[in-house]
């Protein structure tokens, strides 16, 4: 197998240049950052544009910097580079945990954040922790550059408010402060399987928590009321019980190839329950080390 | 358009179609066989080569991507017979059929060289995106384990081993 159809390859040094590319061609042209998505859909034929704009040439983009109270990633971070970013790992631990169970060492070591927001399955595993940190899409297009809160970004199965001719040019991630919290990832087999469901949770400075689906609904979700019923309170049996029963309805599973939908809105409650606890031993100093497999 | 790739130590230029990938290059033009397609989705780790030194799947890298780096296959770590982690994955039997023998060793190699002492979980998580449907991977982990261990005492003759991971990047 190999790609079917030709198209032209283009390399640009700068964003302007990228830029100026992607106004020009429009709809046609696609953006190849780490090409673990798009290759295989070009492939498949699923994907077939008549330009391919290359970023890798871009300098500066694989960043992951600090900025006025924020952390942003450059488009061209790797889930590798997150892993292995202590910047990361002290400020946004959770996120590193996230970049640890994605498919395999050969895909993280291609694959970027900014390449699978825009991907955007339902099962991304970016979507939900960017949402538990109130993540910004930093966008550049014709007429400028734009903000995008992460709540706002994915519009459906593959899709998001981003614009033809615009371009990603990275993530940026406010400081959530001294917080505490797991993702929780389950899958068939390791290696290489994409979410059957995901659950991230986060305990914030003044017990305010932040709450996250992922491949359990169009697209990934914030849970938003488990969010307003746990605010500012301590986690105890009897309000724990409640999340649990409260997580049928913040999701909207399917049944697809990985897992039927029983099994996801099942599932889904353990991890809950898994997630919570965890997050609330790591917050205490205790608690399995960032990384451990919690399903 | 033309693309020059160091490939095993020798560099190589060669006409290539935007639209050709890096495995076909590889085993169709420059003649280098041993990775494999497979899926041709980057889920079984057959066509595991180092770009630059790190695993990629090469069957989703466009060969145009590759132009001005560096390739790696295991005819590059055997020139001069079988390296530590080969020897160790015969020694142990850790594959039967071979198909994802290629693909296994690179992953090992690349753990290995940035994590010179890595536990059973870290090697188990370095080779999980590597498929093997014939030993299974209690052989190869094994293999890998002692390799790791040899590796260490040869360079403790010379110096103190290093640990821990590749340069943390941040």
């Amino acid at each position: 197998m190999s790609i079917a159809h030709p198209f032209v390859y283009e390399k640009p040094a700068t964003v302007g240049q990228a830029l100026k590319l992607l106004s020009r061609h429009g709809p046609r042209a696609r953006v190849l950052a780490g090409g673990t998505d798009l290759i295989g859909l070009m492939v498949d034929g699923a994907e077939r544009p008549d330009v391919v704009v290359d970023i890798k040439g871009i300098k500066g983009l694989k960043d992951i910097r600090r900025e006025k109270s924020a952390t942003v990633l450059g488009s061209l971070a790797t889930f590798t580079d997150v892993l292995e970013s202590s910047l990361i790992r002290r400020k946004l631990p959770v996120m590193a945990e996230m970049a640890g169970w994605v498919a395999s060492r050969g895909v993280r070591n291609r694959g970027t954040l900014v390449g699978n927001i825009c991907s955007a399955v339902p099962c991304c595993d970016t979507g939900p922790i960017l949402l538990a940190y109130r993540a910004q899409i930093l966008v550049k297009g014709p007429r400028g550059a734009r903000r995008v809160p992460i709540d706002k970004w994915f519009t459906g199965p593959r899709t998001t408010v981003l614009k033809p001719r615009e371009l990603v040019i990275g993530i940026r991630i406010p400081d959530p402060g001294r917080h505490a919290g797991c993702f929780v990832k389950m899958r068939r087999y390791r290696g290489e399987d994409l979410a059957q469901a995901s659950v991230t949770v986060l305990l914030m400075p003044g017990k305010e928590w932040r709450v996250a689906f992922g491949s359990v609904a169009p697209k990934p979700i914030q849970g938003k009321r488990i969010e307003r019923l746990l605010k500012g309170r301590s986690l105890d049996a009897g309000l724990m019980d409640k999340v649990v029963d409260l997580t049928a309805k913040e999701i909207a599973p399917i049944t697809d190839i990985r897992s039927t939908r029983e099994y996801r809105a099942h599932m889904i409650r353990v991890m809950m329950r898994r997630a919570l606890e965890g997050a609330v031993s790591r917050k205490a100093g205790k608690g399995p080390p960032y990384g451990s497999e919690l399903i | 358009m033309n693309i020059t790739v160091k490939l095993n130590g020798i560099a190589q230029t060669i006409a290539v179609e935007p639209s050709d990938l890096l495995i076909d290059v590889i085993r169709d033009r420059l003649g280098v066989k041993s990775p494999k397609y497979g899926c041709g989705k980057g889920d079984c780790g057959a066509c595991t080569v180092l770009l630059d030194g790190d695993v990629v799947r090469s069957c989703l890298v466009l060969a145009v991507e590759a132009d001005g780096r560096e390739i790696t296959t295991v005819e590059a770590l055997s020139m001069e017979g079988p390296n530590d982690v080969q020897r160790e994955l015969i020694r142990n039997n850790a594959f039967q059929c071979g198909f994802c023998a290629p693909g296994v060793t690179l992953a090992a190699e690349e753990l290995l060289r940035r994590n010179a002492d890595p536990t059973e979980e870290e090697i188990r998580e370095a080779v999980a995106g590597n498929l093997c449907r014939c030993t299974g991977y209690q052989q190869i982990v094994e293999a890998v384990r002692t390799a790791a261990r040899s590796r260490r005492k040869k360079a403790g003759r010379k110096r103190r081993p290093r640990s821990g991971r590749k340069g943390v990047k941040s």
